[in-house]
């Protein structure tokens, strides 16, 4: 069971809610798939770097999670499929990555 | 007489040699995060070209942590790929 962490950023036609419910859909997908979710952030509305499919600003979301090694393939099919979802980055964690999330982790709750 | 005489066009700069230090390895950051663009914009010039080592003076190791971390940003639109930011 790896770490994975992913980024991806839905377009910003959606409205808040929806952005919000097309973020639990993968966190569902995640854990019906033998993965479990450390934690989640919605950064919300963002102004994007360069324009992305004629839009400058995105809804970013990061999920955090464990998971084997095979579902990382699925989900990005999913991502690929949803045409909500403007672009993603999944990243293996390693252990200065971890030691690092759970550090903030701990001073934001702090 | 001539000694005194002699007047440079230009004054001599006298080049400071300051030395160069890896601020990963001095401050003990283990890990460069990709998502915060506040802390990458450091290590990126104004067009937002990565700075070369003999620049910024970090190690091989830390340089290297740099660069998928930046191009991280880039693809996920938190860095341009060019652009003119810091002005």
């Amino acid at each position: 069971m790896n770490r994975y962490e992913t980024v991806f950023i839905l377009t910003p036609v959606l409205s808040e809610e929806q952005a919000k419910e097309a973020v639990k859909v993968y966190e569902d997908f995640v854990k019906k798939n033998g993965g479990k979710l450390k934690h989640n952030e919605f950064w919300g509305l963002k102004k994007l770097a360069y324009q992305i499919q004629k839009k400058s600003t995105g809804f970013y979301s990061l999920m955090e999670y464990e998971a084997p090694g095979d579902l990382i393939q699925k989900l990005e099919v999913e991502f690929k499929r949803d045409e909500r979802i403007m672009r993603f980055l999944t990243v293996k964690m390693e252990k200065h990555h971890i030691a690092f999330a759970e550090k903030t982790r701990a001073a934001a709750k702090a | 007489m001539a000694q005194s005489d002699i007047r440079y066009l230009t004054p001599i700069s006298i080049e400071i040699k300051k030395d160069k230090y890896c601020r990963f390895l001095k401050s003990g950051i283990k890990y460069v995060d990709y998502k915060n663009p506040d802390f990458l914009i450091k290590f990126v010039n104004e067009q937002g070209k990565l700075l070369p080592r003999r620049v910024t003076g970090t190690s091989q190791k830390y340089q290297k942590r740099v660069n998928k971390a930046v191009k991280r940003a880039r693809h996920l639109a938190i860095l341009p790929y060019v652009g003119d930011m810091l002005r």
